[in-house]
């Protein structure tokens, strides 16, 4: 049946930006879950190895790149999702600012986190 | 020509016998999606071990694989992610309108290989485990 379902406006700027960084993430998580558990197993993962894939310059933006992505499309969902269900007024202010917040502080320690983990 | 039918809302959990394809995959987007962002903040979380060094992160790392209820949270967490990803391209390719008429199909599709994927996958993720 041709019926959709979605948590956003269609065609709004949260909506296409959700849909490119979709795109983007769908290539990139299952690269980073198939490098990291099949070619690179979990359990031999060592901070060497680490660092010496991190090194790689397309690898570490990459990785910056999908954290940025990720945290935008995760939170942007949530966000949506909250909306759905019918957040609004001084409540969606202040989710809204605290997932900002929320998010801004994961990406930064994120980045910090990849600039260590390179030696940069 | 699709037609419409009132099928009602989906946020109407207390009805979810009458929920159609469509709804349970919003249902299982929404919650694989909420766990994969939940995860991400976690992932950051460990992998900040690296800055106190690679001592503390190599003992962190292989601390929590070395837990077997570790190794079941990472098959759940395949599940989930390989789920929103095939899901995740369904809905893009609704979204650009094709195969409008077999989503319902694709979303079973999605269901089927997530299971395929997730049961070839376990032998790699348990294996090396302490119990």
């Amino acid at each position: 049946m041709a019926e959709r379902y979605s948590s956003f406006e269609p065609a709004s700027t949260r909506w296409v930006l959700q849909r490119v960084t979709a795109a983007f993430l769908v290539v990139v998580l299952a690269f980073h879950f198939f490098l990291l558990h099949f070619v690179h197993h979990a359990y031999e993962i060592e901070f060497a190895g680490t660092q010496a894939r991190m090194e790689n310059i397309g690898y570490f933006a990459t990785m910056v790149a999908f954290l940025v992505t990720g945290t935008f499309h995760g939170v942007n969902g949530v966000y949506n999702a909250l909306i759905n269900q019918g957040l609004g007024g001084t409540q969606k202010r202040v989710v809204k600012w605290v997932l900002v917040v929320a998010s801004v502080g994961l990406v930064a320690q994120g980045v910090r986190v990849a600039v260590t983990m390179a030696g940069f | 020509m699709s037609q419409s039918y009132n099928r009602g809302r989906v946020e109407d959990f207390g009805r979810w016998r009458e929920f159609s394809a469509g709804m349970w995959a919003w249902i299982f987007h929404k919650f694989t999606g909420w766990v994969l962002i939940g995860y991400l903040f976690t992932h950051i979380a460990v992998l900040s071990s690296s800055i106190q060094g690679p001592e503390a992160y190599n003992t962190t790392l292989q601390g929590l694989e070395s837990l077997f209820v570790v190794r079941i949270l990472e098959i759940g967490l395949l599940a989930v992610a390989v789920f929103h990803i095939l899901n995740g391209i369904r809905l893009l390719m609704v979204d650009l309108g094709v195969g409008l008429e077999a989503q319902d199909k694709s979303f079973y599709a999605s269901m089927v290989l997530t299971g395929i994927i997730v049961v070839a996958s376990v032998p790699t993720f348990l294996s090396e485990v302490g119990v």
